[in-house]
């Protein structure tokens, strides 16, 4: 295999899975460290952001254009959920919460299968040739799924360090006692979190969506990679969740090279073992929860 | 329905809420009394179930079985092979908090999910494995049911009361005080990791056993069988609504919820077709959405937890 060969058929599906994987880890890393508790509702969240975005392409809009839209529809979603189910588990211990995120999951995804069916889906029929760049080929939709990370990272990385309520979550995620002592709306954190995280889950799910394909089960498959991304970045730590998130992604493309394909996606699982047996802090020295 | 098809019905429930009564204990043990949240219960119960079958069916000429053992020792292979792949799992991920361990057990649930599809060799793939012997198969059909069902209560009954004396026991208190506080606990001297490794073990080889009483039942067993989040999440619905911490809950809660999971099913197959699969989901979304309400509602279940002798534990403990 030529050079050039492994960069098309590896490296690049590689980075724009691991970034996928990014915006998704971020989320689990903000629930995780501000709210506290694993969200296992998240891969079905992203589902719901997908089909959601499937409703607008229906109607003859762009993607690209749908997925502001889809990204505001799922952050609302997100609120209405922890309104109805997640606030009154607040004040009990954690891991009810927990719980009650796993039967979320399945709600989300029944409904996603009574809405939309359980057959694969996509955005747009035909086959999208690549454009070469010296020999590199990537793909438009490729390169639009890389640009919407990096502006959706930095983006979000400016907010939480500049603005009132970015720093007031950062507060909330390093002592949620002291942050509450020194005037932050715990309410108003926690709702602007889910509004942040459920449009992070969308977009990443329409990403997914728009680079393979859609089905009821896409965002339950990317829940293990997502937080063997965020705890391999360490938990809390919005850059130790992109960098975990494309090592995840890179590994799952060139675990081909070793491992029979069918077992792909067991690399998120090594990936996640190992890094609970030697560094349970992640690679940011993030929380252990 | 005439007389001999409701015996029959009622007879095929019976074994299945004994099986799925006896995964609720599994899961009471690692949960309710240790305080583990495996997500991953469909896993072990796979294992247990291809393990058996394996071990105890006809030669079968493009895979791996025929060693045509009796179906005792299919069991104890079951629960061997789930305990096994319980410890290494315990030992890397019980020292950490129970979020970390759902997640390494529900990837545990997937790997074994994905193994089962992909090496024909060994599971038979998407086929699965047929022709797995039943005991008393030989009976008539009904007389075979029956015989199982006792079988399946004398496991139940026994599994039930090994638990139970268990718990009683030093060991019990013991296991209820690491749970409640740990620190506590291993400031008097208790080896916290060992022994919360040895409940995570003993319920998980439990699991198999439940999943070899399942496949010896239903003759064979194929992936489909073992969707792990639904057969994972309806167990932990059965304990949260009977009421984690208590045994005699547990059953009950694996009753109430295949009754309800298997009645609803019978009200959807009368629907038309078009509907039929539609329908499948929303029983899954009522039992998601049975899950929000207890656990908001009656968190400590139909049947609580019974307080120690002397002092509680701390208020609002799942």
């Amino acid at each position: 295999m030529d050079f050039l060969d492994f960069i098309n058929f590896y490296l690049v599906p590689g980075i724009v899975l691991g970034a996928i994987y990014a915006v998704g880890a971020i989320g689990i890393t903000l629930v995780f460290s501000i709210l506290r508790f694993a969200h296992f509702a998240h891969g079905d969240m992203a589902t719901f952001g997908a089909f959601v975005a499937l409703a607008f392409v229906g109607t003859g809009m762009d993607p690209w254009t749908a997925l502001p839209l889809v990204m505001a529809v799922t952050a609302a979603v997100a609120i209405a959920i922890d309104r109805t189910f997640y606030d009154y588990l607040v004040k009990r211990p954690k891991i009810l919460t927990v719980m009650a995120s796993l039967g979320i999951a399945l709600m989300i995804r029944s409904v996603v299968q009574v809405v939309w069916g359980v057959d694969p889906q996509t955005y747009s029929r035909g086959i999208v040739r690549p454009e070469s760049f010296a020999g590199v080929l990537l793909r438009p939709r490729e390169i639009y799924t890389l640009v919407t990370v990096v502006i959706t990272v930095t983006g979000l990385m400016a907010f939480l360090h500049y603005t009132r309520w970015g720093k007031a979550m950062r507060a909330m995620s390093d002592n949620p006692d002291l942050a509450r002592l020194s005037g932050v709306d715990n309410r108003k954190v926690t709702m602007l979190t889910w509004a942040i995280v459920g449009a992070l889950t969308a977009a990443s799910g329409f990403m997914l969506g728009i680079n393979t394909e859609l089905n009821s089960m896409m965002g339950w498959n990317m829940l293990l990679p997502m937080f063997a991304a965020a705890i391999l970045g360490g938990v809390g730590r919005i850059e130790g969740a992109v960098v975990g998130g494309l090592i995840v992604g890179l590994a799952e493309e060139l675990s081909v090279l070793v491992v029979p394909s069918q077992y792909k996606s067991a690399t998120a699982f090594a990936i996640l073992l190992a890094i609970l047996l030697l560094r349970p802090s992640g690679l940011f020295k993030g929380k252990v929860l | 329905m005439e007389f001999s098809g409701l015996l029959n019905y009622a007879l095929f429930m019976g074994v299945l809420i004994g099986i799925y009564a006896l995964l609720a204990l599994a899961l009471n043990i690692h949960w309710g009394f240790t305080g583990l949240f495996n997500a991953g219960v469909a896993g072990f119960f796979a294992v247990g179930a291809y393990v058996s079958a394996i071990l105890t069916g006809a030669p079968a000429g493009d895979r791996l079985g025929g060693f045509e053992l009796p179906v005792l020792l299919g069991w104890v292979g079951a629960m061997v092979a789930a305990g096994a792949i319980a410890w290494p799992i315990g030992r890397i991920c019980l020292r950490l908090r129970s979020d970390y361990l759902a997640i390494a057990t529900i990837g545990v649930a997937e790997i074994i999910r994905l193994v089962i599809k992909s090496e024909d060799w060994l599971t038979g793939g998407p086929r699965g494995i047929t022709g797995v012997p039943r005991p008393f198969g030989e009976l008539d059909y009904v007389a075979s049911q029956a015989a199982y069902l006792v079988l399946v209560a004398l496991v139940l009954a026994a599994i039930y009361w090994a638990v139970e004396r268990q718990l009683r026991a030093p060991w019990g208190r013991m296991m209820k005080a690491i749970r409640d506080n740990e620190f506590a606990a291993a400031a008097m001297g208790k080896d916290v990791a060992a022994r919360r490794l040895e409940a995570f073990v003993f319920g998980s080889a439990i699991m198999g056993l439940a999943g070899a009483l399942f496949v010896h039942f239903n003759r064979s067993i194929t992936p489909e069988a073992i969707d792990p989040m639904i057969a994972t999440f309806l167990i932990w619905i059965m304990l949260i609504l009977g009421g984690s911490g208590n045994n005699r809950g547990a059953i009950l809660g694996a009753a109430l919820i295949w009754i309800i999971w298997s009645a609803s099913e019978l009200l959807t197959d009368r629907l038309p077709a078009e509907m039929a699969t539609q329908a499948k989901y929303v029983r899954v979304f009522v039992v998601g959405l049975m899950l929000q309400l207890v656990l908001r509602f009656r968190p400590e279940g139909l049947l609580p937890e019974e307080p120690a002798s002397r002092g509680n534990r701390p208020a609002g403990q799942g």
